[in-house]
């Protein structure tokens, strides 16, 4: 659905320059879930803008939906979904307005559009809303006419720039749905981006992450996490026996950054669940009783802050810290 | 592209009807200038020498209507930067419509807006002041504040485009257009009997002045080449260039 090479874009403002986007290479099958991982300021949306025709590449080429980005745009844009950062619905307008005017710039007729309008509203819990200003939406309900908007065309690959920025969590979670439903009722091939580690985790099959316009890593979400160290095994235990279990958690195989804690040990394996029974044998033949056992699964941000040395957080905080300069 | 540029405009005058409170503002003005500077202006057009031939209210009215283009028509890339900020701009690239539609469609839904309000400064001078003028004039005239709104609306959105800046489109807008205004003899003709020269010859070089000149000449009758054709040309090339410089802004902004 989607295969880039190469793709950069430098932005000239007053004689600075920004290397936005810095040759990104992306390969999206028909029917993926993907998302687009990274800080603020990593190059998310400027690549979006680029995959979408929004915004000229100053270097590289890609395929979108079948067409060539630079040779045929009007093809793209044709077989394209596109839902922006900031939205693009008008304050003042009314929903089912919105909806009707954008089908019809898509070429349906005006009953066309009319039935295309009521059906997104019913996939997209917008009934209720359609005769209501944009104005007078909740920020879940903004999002997802947002969403039914980049629908209209009825398209086979569907661009959502941060999808559930600043909702709250249930409003997320009632926005995730309908994105699985894009994919899983639909068959709709899905690119998102976010700077929610959460979101890419729970919602897509594939994660690219991005920092400072570069891709440093691509994969299914658990395949990044087994990336870093592995999952940190922690086992209680009574303090004369410290000792002892560092020795035991020392002798399973793969295990390593093994640390004794104030009320026990703990260690990392690639595999938390494979290494319990393993774990609770030898512990068992050693007569050790066990206070409490827990696992805990890297989680997206570890990975980040393996691949490039900063948390997400931090890698935000200094792009805000920068953001002063450049405006 | 027709159809397209249609659903555009209809789409924005939808919305803009929806709003008439600016219209009203809009038309507050050149209302006040009517009421409060028009009588004045009546006993200075009799007694002063070089004034230009014709009534006060043939030489105001055609001002007060080009003050409209280029106080309203001048500043509807306001609204642009709006939609810009809210992604209803972007909304609109990215679909199959043609670039030039997108721009055409507004540009027209701005030249209707000030073709009407036109038309209401119109009526107004007529019943309640002591304009008059053939009805040839007005269907001159108002044809020319409809090509004027197109060239003017094109340059706004061209112009707000390059910027992209909520306070530096008004900063550069302002600079241009007072110089252009009083250049161009809007509340005093500038004629060669008031005028000192290096003014008059400036003023020569200003569109607006042939532009004003040929709708005053319309209200006083004088359908004569001499009088008309000057403005006519400045005011196609300008809508001309203005649309190829709207078209080229929106066109550059995308793929
Ligand atoms: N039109 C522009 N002109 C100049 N610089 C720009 C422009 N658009 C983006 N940039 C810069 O390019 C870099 C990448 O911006 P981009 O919007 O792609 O980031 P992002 O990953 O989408 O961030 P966020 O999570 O905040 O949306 C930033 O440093 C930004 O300031
Ligand atoms: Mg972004």
């Amino acid at each position: 659905m989607i295969e880039a090479r190469g793709l950069a874009r430098t932005f000239r403002t007053r004689g600075r320059t920004t290397d936005a986007v810095r040759g990104v290479d992306l390969d999206v099958a028909a029917g993926e879930l993907v998302g687009f991982l990274g800080p603020n300021g990593a190059g998310k949306t400027t690549t979006l803008r680029m995959l979408t025709t929004l915004l000229r590449p100053t270097a590289g080429t890609a395929t979108v939906a079948g067409r060539d980005l630079a040779g045929d745009p009007l093809g793209v844009r044709r077989r394209i979904g596109y839902v922006g950062q900031t939205g693009g619905t008008r304050p003042e307008a009314r929903v089912h307005e919105e909806l009707e005017a954008i089908g019809r710039l898509y070429g349906r007729t005006k009953s066309d559009a009319r039935a295309r309008t009521v059906a997104l509203a019913d996939r997209l819990d917008l009934t209720d809303l359609l005769r209501r200003p944009v104005k007078a939406l909740s920020g879940g309900q903004r999002r997802r006419l947002d969403i039914a908007m980049g629908l209209v065309h009825d398209p086979r690959l569907v661009f959502l720039d941060e999808p559930t920025a600043a909702l709250d969590p249930r409003s997320r979670a009632n926005v995730w749905q309908h994105i699985r439903a894009l994919r899983e009722q639909h068959g709709t091939t899905v690119f998102l981006t976010t700077h929610y580690l959460d979101e890419a985790d729970a919602l897509c099959d594939r994660v690219l992450v991005i920092d400072n316009g570069t891709i440093v890593a691509t994969g299914a979400p658990a395949e990044l996490k087994a990336r870093v160290a592995g999952d940190l095994v922690a086992v209680g235990v009574e303090h004369r026996d410290l000792p002892r279990v560092a020795e035991i958690a020392a002798r399973i195989p793969r295990s390593s950054e093994v640390a004794t804690v104030e009320r026990g040990v703990q260690f990392r394996v690639p595999r938390g669940d494979l290494a319990m029974p393993e774990l609770l044998r030898a512990l068992d033949v050693a007569d050790i009783a066990t206070t409490s056992l827990r696992v805990h699964q890297p989680t997206l941000d570890d990975v980040f802050l393996t691949l490039t040395g900063r948390t997400i957080r931090d890698a935000e905080l200094s792009t805000e810290q920068e953001a002063p300069v450049g405006a | 592209m027709a159809r397209e540029t249609w659903l555009v405009f209809s789409r924005a005058l939808m919305l803009s009807l929806r709003n008439p409170a600016w219209m009203i503002i809009g038309l507050m003005q050149p209302v006040l200038y009517l009421f409060f500077f028009g009588p004045l202006l009546e006993q200075m057009t009799e007694h002063t020498p070089g004034f230009p031939p014709g009534t006060s209210w043939q030489i105001l009215t055609p001002a007060l209507i080009a003050q409209l283009a280029l106080f309203g028509a001048a500043f509807v890339g306001f609204g642009l930067l709006a939609e810009l900020r809210l992604g209803v701009i972007e909304r609109l690239q990215v679909t199959p419509v043609s670039r030039t539609a997108l721009l055409l469609g507004r540009v027209l839904r701005d030249a209707v807006h000030l073709l009407t309000q036109s038309v209401l400064i119109l009526i107004l001078a007529f019943t309640v002041f002591d304009l008059r003028a053939s009805f040839g004039a007005v269907v001159l005239t108002l044809t020319m504040v409809f090509l004027l709104g197109i060239a003017l609306a094109s340059c706004s959105y061209a112009l707000a485009l390059t910027l992209r800046s909520e306070e530096a489109f008004p900063a550069v807008l302002n600079t241009v257009l007072l110089p252009i205004m009083l250049l161009s003899g809007i509340m005093i003709p500038i004629t060669r009997g008031l005028a000192p020269d290096w003014l008059y010859a400036i003023s020569r070089w200003n569109p607006f002045t042939h532009v004003i000149d040929a709708e005053r000449a319309s209200f006083r009758s004088e359908f004569t080449t001499d009088a008309l054709l000057t403005g006519w040309l400045v005011l196609l090339v300008l809508a001309g260039l203005g649309v190829l410089w709207g078209v080229r802004t929106f066109r550059r902004e995308s793929a």
